[in-house]
């Protein structure tokens, strides 16, 4: 039931992924993101990342996706053509050929190695209590990192973005 | 965590099939969500009489003649104002597992998100004091 | 259970406190004050303090907090120092540099200091994930700063390449981190350490080992993942350039050895022949692409392409020798090469960036203080005694023909020889040509010249007492386990 579920979804998700990349018009691009995440998401869920997965669609579903579209619409990208004229096409290509031997030495590399003693996890794993748990305690310093982080990022498009008034 | 996990131990949730089961309210919900939208549109499309006029035809913007493109540029500042929406929607994420934990975690715990929070409202005043807050 | 939080030892924590705090005071500040001077000799007196107080943790015991995950040890010290030294001196040439500009001098200052914040957490973290944070607080600030001249094309595009290939190498990262965590069961070096080598997962370590080579050779700027530095390094504000060229790649550097020669140490064999490669390929190209730049700013991004593979051949050697004569190189190639960009933000002016060769025509007789800096910088860049980057290099080399690899000391040696043409090339504008008729002169500038001096005064005295220097890089390598 597990390995059926998961390669469902892997499907889905490669397809979707492949989506976001091929898809000449941005927006549709960028439709084709919201799924490949939501599609993550229950990959999350398949591992016990229950915390994580909701996480996933709050925030990458949610607001970084209304982002990416403010930018797309910010850049009007709407009629971009697929470029055509050869040397774009030929290095496309070559990206792809570089891709793609890179996937297949990372599939052989993975699933050579060989798997751990599987263990059921403890009662709670990957839930709400558990995560907050660890991150207020083992992780407190990556998470007062975050909040600097997050500092400089508001002031990032300030610098950037925002119209001087002064 | 109640034990450290060893090298070469891959924890696995109990039964996969049992994690999928507490889902299953969310996926009748979409299952639902899916019919009743599929039924509203089909029973539209098909019951509905249709006749093309040109009128008809023009984009939709609000009975007003439509007046150019859709796909027009965007102020930057809607861009400025949904990236400080990511930023404070993940500081909000931290927010949810401390709110399950604060009373255990005691004084310490209140330390550390309060510092966390520190850090962003001084990142929320300095917005507020430079006037991104201020729609143009 | 009931959850308990890690001891934590303050003290450790003490050198990025203090630099957050002044740049939250300097964003705080910005809002009411425009004065690049006023802000400046507020950063200026802040880090100067954190500075002192660095050198009061120095000859404590090392100590690990956080769950072990975070050090105060002479290896994150020697490293704090550095960047604050580094930061001090730019912004002494900020001082006199932006007021030429359209950047916002108080969140330009704030992010310099967060940018500061991030390496010293790569320098001091012993875990993957708070190294990561470490160079993502350092990334962001640093593409933020790339592009705060807004009104300069070149620097917009600057930043947006920069950004746009730091992203992709920061997954590059994280992947690497999660297939090694896959592998060791652990985020923590001593924890990876002890665990190595592994009998039968070794696939997923090579993976991940391969994915941090790549994350930080983007950060190095090491070839063949160097694409970016001449074009984001040219389009840069010169101060943000010089940030760029010597502290954000000795903290990558930090990190990097610090995985590399603890944690990773035990499968030494396993990485070498890639770093070697790597090593050899930087010089090489580094210093032969070069010498085909008619931009000095451009020139100076191929150098430090070039001095980033002489760091990386200490690296690949694997000893502690090896770690000494890295942190030895960053030192004396931290002051040679903010004194080196200086020059090329005293010689610009507002609009008129003033970067070809022809611009250096006879600067020696414009100002002597300048010609006479900027030789001494190019001549210690080049490896010529008496000067710091002799010294430099002699160890690096030496280090790698006693741990026997020979080739890539000889390699080495050579492009040392090739990097002489195109250093002695600005030395010959700036002596040997005449100034041109319409010279535009120079403006007065005595912050700038203050920093350059400060440095070529370094790059002197670490130049006639390199043992000193060796001795402190050697014992703070020492003291990182």
């Amino acid at each position: 039931m597990g390995t059926f579920a998961f390669l469902v979804l892997a499907a889905l998700l490669i397809g979707s992924a492949l989506a976001v990349v091929l898809h000449p018009n941005p927006v549709k691009s960028a439709m084709a993101l919201v799924a490949t995440l939501f599609l993550l998401a229950i990959v999350f869920v398949l591992l016990g990342a229950h915390m994580i997965a909701v996480l996933q669609i709050i925030v990458y579903t949610g607001a970084i996706m209304v982002l990416f579209l403010f930018v797309i619409m910010l850049l009007n990208l709407g009629d971009e053509e697929v470029p055509t004229e050869w040397p774009r096409v030929v290095l496309r290509g070559l990206a792809g050929m570089a891709g793609a031997l890179m996937a297949l030495q990372l599939v052989r590399l993975v699933a050579g190695a060989p798997l751990g003693r599987m263990v059921d996890a403890p009662e709670g794993y990957g839930g709400a209590l558990m995560v907050a748990r660890s991150l207020f305690t083992d992780y407190v310093l990556p998470f007062e990192l975050t909040g600097l982080l997050l500092l400089v990022a508001v002031i990032g498009p300030v610098v950037l973005a925002q119209r001087r008034g002064r | 965590m109640s034990r450290e996990r060893a090298t070469n131990e891959l924890w696995v949730p109990t039964g996969v099939g049992a994690v999928l089961d507490q889902y299953i309210g969310v996926l009748f919900t979409f299952v639902i969500g899916a019919v009743v939208v599929g039924v509203m549109v089909s029973a539209s499309a098909l019951l509905g009489g249709r006749r093309r006029t040109s009128v008809k035809d023009e984009v939709f913007e609000c009975g007003n003649p439509s007046s150019g493109p859709a796909r027009g540029r965007f102020s930057v500042q809607f861009y400025l104002v949904a990236i400080l929406f990511i930023v404070f929607d993940v500081e909000v994420v931290f927010l949810y597992p401390w709110a399950i934990v604060f009373r255990e975690l005691g004084v310490p715990g209140l330390v550390a998100m309060g510092m966390f929070l520190t850090i962003l409202t001084i990142g929320l005043l300095y917005e507020w004091k430079r006037g991104t807050l201020v729609w143009e | 259970m009931i959850p308990t939080f890690p001891a934590i030892a303050w003290p450790a924590l003490l050198p990025i406190l203090m630099v957050s705090g002044l740049g939250l005071l300097l964003l705080g500040a910005g809002l009411y004050t425009d004065d690049e001077e006023t802000l400046g000799w507020g950063a200026l007196a802040g880090l100067i303090v954190a500075g002192i107080v660095t050198l009061v943790l120095v000859g404590g015991e090392s100590v690990r907090t956080f769950n072990g995950t975070f050090a105060l040890d002479g290896y994150a010290l020697f490293f704090d120092w550095l960047f604050i030294a580094a930061g001090a001196l730019i912004v002494l040439m900020s001082m006199g540099y932006l007021g030429e500009t359209d950047i916002e001098v108080g969140e330009y200052y704030a992010l310099l200091m967060f940018a500061l914040v991030g390496m010293m957490v790569m320098a001091a973290a012993t875990d993957l994930i708070v190294i990561f944070l470490g160079l993502e607080i350092m990334s962001i600030s640093v593409y933020i700063l790339v592009g705060s001249w807004r009104t300069q094309p070149r620097a917009n595009e600057a930043a947006l390449k920069y950004f746009l290939l730091g992203a992709f190498s920061t997954g590059f990262l994280l992947y690497g981190i999660a297939l090694i965590w896959g592998a060791t069961g652990s985020f923590r070096l001593d924890e990876i350490a002890a665990r190595l080598p592994l009998a039968d997962e070794s696939t997923l370590l090579l993976a991940g080992i391969a994915m941090l080579i790549i994350a930080f050779g983007f950060k190095v700027a090491a070839v063949p993942f160097h694409m970016w530095t001449p074009d984001v390094y040219e389009g840069a504000p010169t101060t943000v350039t010089a940030l760029m060229a010597v502290a954000v790649k000795s903290a990558a550097f930090a990190a990097f050895i610090r995985i590399f020669l603890w944690g990773l140490a035990p499968v030494h064999a396993d990485w070498w022949v890639v770093l070697w490669v790597l090593a050899a390929a930087t010089m090489t190209m580094g210093n032969l692409l070069a010498l085909a730049q008619r931009s000095v700013k451009r020139m100076l991004a191929y150098s430090s392409v070039a001095h980033a593979g002489y760091v990386l051949v200490a690296v690949t050697s694997g000893s502690a020798d090896g770690g000494a004569a890295a942190l030895f190189y960053l030192l004396v190639y931290m002051f040679m090469t903010v004194g080196a960009f200086g020059v090329v933000a005293a010689i610009g002016r507002a609009g008129e960036p003033l970067e070809n060769i022809e611009d250096y025509a006879g600067l020696a007789t414009r100002s002597p203080l300048l010609g006479a800096t900027m030789a001494i910088f190019m001549l210690s860049l080049m490896g010529m005694p008496p000067l710091a980057g002799f010294a430099g290099k002699f160890y690096v080399f030496s280090v790698a023909v006693q741990q026997d690899f020979i080739v890539l000391a000889v390699v080495g040696v050579l492009n040392s020889v090739v990097s002489a043409a195109y250093y002695i090339r600005l030395l010959v504008a700036m002596y040997m040509t005449p100034e041109p008729a319409e010279a535009p002169a120079l403006g007065r500038r005595p912050y700038l010249i203050a920093s350059i001096v400060i440095a070529a005064g370094f790059t002197v005295l670490i130049g006639v007492l390199p043992a000193l220097g060796l001795q402190v890089a050697r014992l703070s390598f020492l003291s990182m386990q």
